[in-house]
């Protein structure tokens, strides 16, 4: 009886609340648990492009290059590259299409990636590139100094075939880290950066907050899939987030 | 002064530093100096020996805390305020003790004995970093089965090499495939394994040999020498250019340290010292508090980045020498803190370093296993550091109060050679 009780109670503030957040915007305000210090989504290096096509109300065209750390297996819908799109479209102006495509190079080392770039970018024209790399390098571990040449020269390519691009690092693992020595690829991963004047999503400290702050427990040995839904939702947001700063579209910015 | 009177000279003050039993320390003394008498005249050197120990044990506790992931204790840590580690530190005293101990077995014994000996060490050690790497198949095994979260099946991949262990495991005795946090033993086997080299050519020329590793050291960098690993890649700590350390430490446990002590105390050093790590901690600083990035300039950046670990970059190597530098300064070997019971299990530690770096290695192992499986909360991360750090401590102590035991049945000849592989020791 309690328990209809309370189940009842708990159904009517369900349908009490959920209009209201319906009603504002299609995406729920951002959980508490993907919470981030401004510092980690701030970057000094900008998206010239992406703001050009937003300004001129032009379709934005995201390309997302990354393996398997890019999907969730069987639950495509909420992996980040497509929470991504959602929060976009749910940011920008209404007008605005945005389009999300991902690339999944499975088993690719940095450089292996990059040989393709070319012909990828020949094919699609995205106006920005999301590329995510450096696991599948950290496990085979690639000699940093190649690995920093493999992703100069991908970024470059990217450049090149006229897109904007924002480096996406490894995710952090702390069940694998005696096993996997991520230091090194995130490190070059910087440097290519800085150099190349590139925004840094990185994705390995956001994770490493949330697991530290306690807002998930990445130690999990759950095979259910919620935790990874929960987790890439957030990355989704963030880097949505990152994409309107680097790009200075947010609400105050879009006026200058 | 000749080369031999440094090299006694130190090598006594090695002998009488590296007892840990004062028992041992009296027996010892007089078999070590019959050969030359006059260098004996410096008890006081002896003591030099605890600030070797002292910070050898300071660098396995903090390589042992730098093993677990990053928690608390991880800020006491010498990494997140300058560019050196424990590593530095931990390489650079075992040159310097390795030389000083297998310095005298030369003299004493010749060339062919002393390398034997040297061997025999390196065994022990090789065999220390099998037994490590069964502990982390062990490890990876487990993972390999129990773990499946959808998030990390990329990072799984990791597991691939379990399907050929024919090929791993054979690699891996080749001390080709060397795990993470397992590249510190390969790197010391290759480096004693060049000690009697080393050591001749010390006894030759010190600073030829000096000026070899550092030319060395040069040419690894002009033409990217390195040693290759299994399945690709290279070793993570270069011991081309890791030799510079070690040779430094031996040349310095070989009269360099004497030769050097006027540089060491002029305050010009001390200046350029402190502004070294004042400038490497401000560098430290802006990977914390990222806000303050602003200030580097651009250039600088780019000139100084990476800093590179695994060739022992040379801001490495320079604020090494700065931290040891004003550590000599401001901590005197007469230092009576050296003897304070406080200092006592870090001390320890540092006279059983190869027992305790192994230690260590399981130890971080362990801790990862129990914050996996168990919970991975700010206070269970403390609790493991610490009772890691009181198990080294027991360990050591059970190490030393067995080898007293052990010595006191021995005739004095074997104390004295049982000492030597102690201080010569990881």
């Amino acid at each position: 009886m309690k328990a209809k009780v309370l189940l009842s109670l708990i159904l009517l503030c369900a349908g009490l609340v959920a209009p209201s957040a319906r009603a504002g915007d299609a995406v729920p305000a951002a959980p508490a648990a993907c919470e981030l210090p401004p510092y980690l989504l701030a970057t000094d290096s900008q998206l010239h492009k992406v703001a050009e096509t937003v300004k001129a109300g032009k379709p934005l065209e995201i390309l997302v290059i990354g393996s398997r750390s890019t999907t969730i297996p069987s639950s495509e819908d909420s992996s980040y590259p497509a929470r991504m799109q959602a929060i976009l479209k749910d940011k920008l102006p209404p007008a605005e299409t945005v389009h999300v495509s991902v690339e999944i190079q499975s088993k690719k080392t940095a450089e292996e990636a990059a040989g393709t770039f070319v012909k990828l970018m020949e094919a699609k024209t995205p106006t920005l590139v999301i590329w995510q790399t450096g696991t599948v390098d950290a496990i085979r571990s690639i000699d940093p100094d190649d690995f920093r040449g493999a992703v100069t020269e991908g970024v470059a390519a990217l450049q090149n075939a006229g897109a904007d691009v924002v480096l996406m690092n490894l995710q952090y693992s702390p069940r694998t880290e005696t096993m996997i020595s991520a230091p090194p690829y995130l490190d070059n991963m910087r440097v290519v950066a800085q150099e190349h004047d590139v925004p840094l999503f990185d994705r390995f400290a956001m994770m490493r907050q949330w697991n530290d702050q306690g807002q998930f427990d990445l130690f999990s040995p759950s095979r259910g899939p919620e935790l990874a839904k929960q987790v890439h939702d957030c990355i989704g947001r963030a880097l949505a987030q990152f994409v309107i700063d680097a790009a200075h579209l947010g609400p105050g910015q879009q006026q200058n | 002064m000749t080369i031999a009177d440094q090299v006694t000279g130190s090598t006594i003050a090695g002998t009488a530093g590296a007892k840990p039993a004062e028992a041992k320390l009296v027996e010892a003394k007089p078999a070590a100096a019959q050969p030359r008498a006059p260098a004996i005249t410096l008890p006081a050197i002896g003591e030099r020996e605890l600030r070797l120990d002292l910070f050898r044990g300071l660098a396995l506790w903090l390589i042992f805390i730098d093993h677990l992931p990053p928690n608390l204790l991880t800020w006491f840590t010498i990494r997140n305020y300058g560019f050196s580690d424990a590593t530095e530190i931990f390489i650079f005293i075992s040159g310097y003790t390795a030389a000083f101990v297998y310095g005298r077995a030369m003299l004493e014994s010749g060339f062919v004995i002393a390398t034997a000996r040297i061997l025999r060490r390196c065994w022990q050690i090789y065999v220390a970093h099998v037994f490590l790497f069964t502990i982390f198949l062990a490890e990876i095994s487990y993972v390999a089965t129990s773990f499946e979260n959808p998030l990390y099946t990329e990072e799984m991949g990791i597991m691939d090499f379990l399907k050929q262990p024919d090929v791993t495991i054979v690699q891996a005795l080749l001390l080709r495939f060397r795990p993470v946090n397992m590249d510190v033993l390969p790197l010391y086997i290759v480096l004693m394994l060049a000690l009697p080299l080393i050591l001749w050519s010390m006894k030759w020329r010190p600073d030829v040999t000096l000026a070899l590793s550092a030319l060395l050291y040069a040419a690894t960098w002009e033409f990217d020498l390195y040693f290759s690993a299994y399945p690709n890649g290279f070793w993570a700590f270069n011991p081309l250019a890791w030799q510079l350390l070690f040779v430094f430490g031996a040349w310095c446990a070989l009269g360099g340290a004497r030769r050097m002590s006027r540089i060491l105390a002029s305050p010009v050093t001390m200046w350029i010292s402190i502004a070294c790590l004042v400038g490497a901690f401000y560098v430290t600083l802006t990977w914390y508090v990222p806000q303050l990035g602003h200030l580097m300039p651009k250039r600088l950046e780019q000139w100084m980045y990476p800093i590179d670990k695994t060739d022992l970059d040379v801001l490495r190597f320079t604020h090494f020498l700065a931290l040891a530098a004003l550590t000599v300064r401001f901590l005197p070997r007469e230092w009576p803190g050296l003897k304070s019971p406080w200092l006592r299990p870090l001390i320890l530690c540092g006279q059983h370093s190869l027992e305790i770096f192994c230690l260590g290695v399981f130890l971080a192992f362990a801790g990862h296993f129990i914050l996996a499986e168990v919970s991975g909360g700010p206070g269970m991360h403390a609790l493991i550091s610490l009772s890691g750090i009181l198990i080294m401590w027991g360990v050591a102590w059970v190490i030393s109060w067995y080898k007293r035991v052990a010595d006191k049945s021995g005739t004095k000849t074997k104390a004295a050679a049982g000492n030597a592989d102690l201080a010569g020791g990881g």
